[in-house]
């Protein structure tokens, strides 16, 4: 696979891979950095990829481990940092904020989700996958999929609804 | 208008339970995203929008591919051939710089002998005049 094909080939999922690194990392630089690392690793498997049915596919599993194992080391480097964070988007004014911007409180509502419901809604809801496909990228069963696609959208939905109730009362 | 609501909620409640297909979560979407959503569905509204505007983030950077990495690598290894002759040189620079100062700290050392030799000699000159005049004063 020479530069050229290799770019036809990856080029056209790139903010897929980038959208959903930055779905599990949450920070925008850590995002950016892992979808160069990506892309590298994937450009140094080259030849490796004619193997593959589906190098989408491919790429997004990556993306998930790659991710997965960042967020794990990070975890042993600053826990106390990311739970700080979670605390301040609680604080009153932050709230105040939050209850103004809804959409921008979807986002913070998915953030809170554990990793895998997180991934399942950025590859349903925003990436419009077929659920075969999800399956494969993430290495789970049909059910499981389903099951936690459904718990994360009533989540969502749910402290959407209280939020709701909360303005306008 | 009524009967559509109906049909709404119900694919809602459908996918809610992971049950719609892509076609009907499109179908959703498309409903969502017109100005005439029923107040009491409004959550959904947040959501779908919110679906919908975070598929547009793309990724702005250019893909760097190894080019770019390796020739980092060279500009680090020039710069370290670099810092390593410099050191070299500067310390060949300095050693050549203490034997000058050596050479010339042993000449003034040896001046400084001279000097006080010559005076010696002076010294033992006198001596011997005296001695001859003693001798001839004294016989």
């Amino acid at each position: 696979m020479n530069q050229q094909a290799f770019l036809d080939t990856v080029m056209p999922f790139k903010d897929k891979v980038f959208r959903l690194a930055k779905r599990l990392l949450i920070s925008q630089d850590e995002a950016e950095d892992a979808t160069q690392e990506l892309y590298l690793k994937l450009w140094k498997n080259k030849n490796k990829l004619t193997g593959y049915k589906s190098v989408e596919a491919y790429a997004m599993t990556m993306t998930k481990n790659y991710c997965l194992d960042r967020l794990k080391s990070k975890q042993a480097s600053n826990l106390s940092l990311v739970h700080s964070n979670y605390k301040d988007n609680h604080s009153n004014l932050q709230k105040d904020i939050e209850i103004r911007d809804s959409v921008q409180k979807v986002h913070q509502l998915i953030t809170q989700l554990p990793e895998q419901q997180r991934m399942i809604i950025q590859l349903r809801d925003i990436e419009e996958y077929e659920f075969d496909e999800i399956e494969k990228m993430l290495q789970m069963k049909a059910t499981n999929v389903r099951v936690a696609l459904s718990r994360a959208r009533k989540t969502i939905r749910e402290k959407l609804k209280e939020q709701h109730a909360y303005q306008i009362g | 208008m009524h009967t559509k609501s109906d049909n709404i909620e119900k694919l809602l409640n459908k996918y809610l339970e992971a049950k719609t297909d892509l076609q009907e979560e499109a179908l959703l979407k498309n409903y969502f995203s017109s100005d005439k959503v029923a107040p009491h569905l409004q959550e959904y509204k947040y959501m779908f929008q919110y679906f919908k505007d975070n598929k547009k983030e793309s990724f702005t950077q250019e893909i760097r591919l190894e080019t770019k990495k390796q020739k980092r690598k060279w500009i680090g290894i020039a710069a370290s051939i670099a810092v390593l002759l410099s050191v070299f040189i500067f310390n060949n620079y300095q050693e050549k710089q203490a034997a000058q100062q050596a050479y010339i700290n042993t000449q003034n050392a040896l001046q400084l002998i001279a000097t006080h030799m010559n005076k010696g000699s002076v010294a033992i000159a006198q001596l011997e005049t005296f001695e001859k005049t003693r001798n001839k004063v004294f016989k």
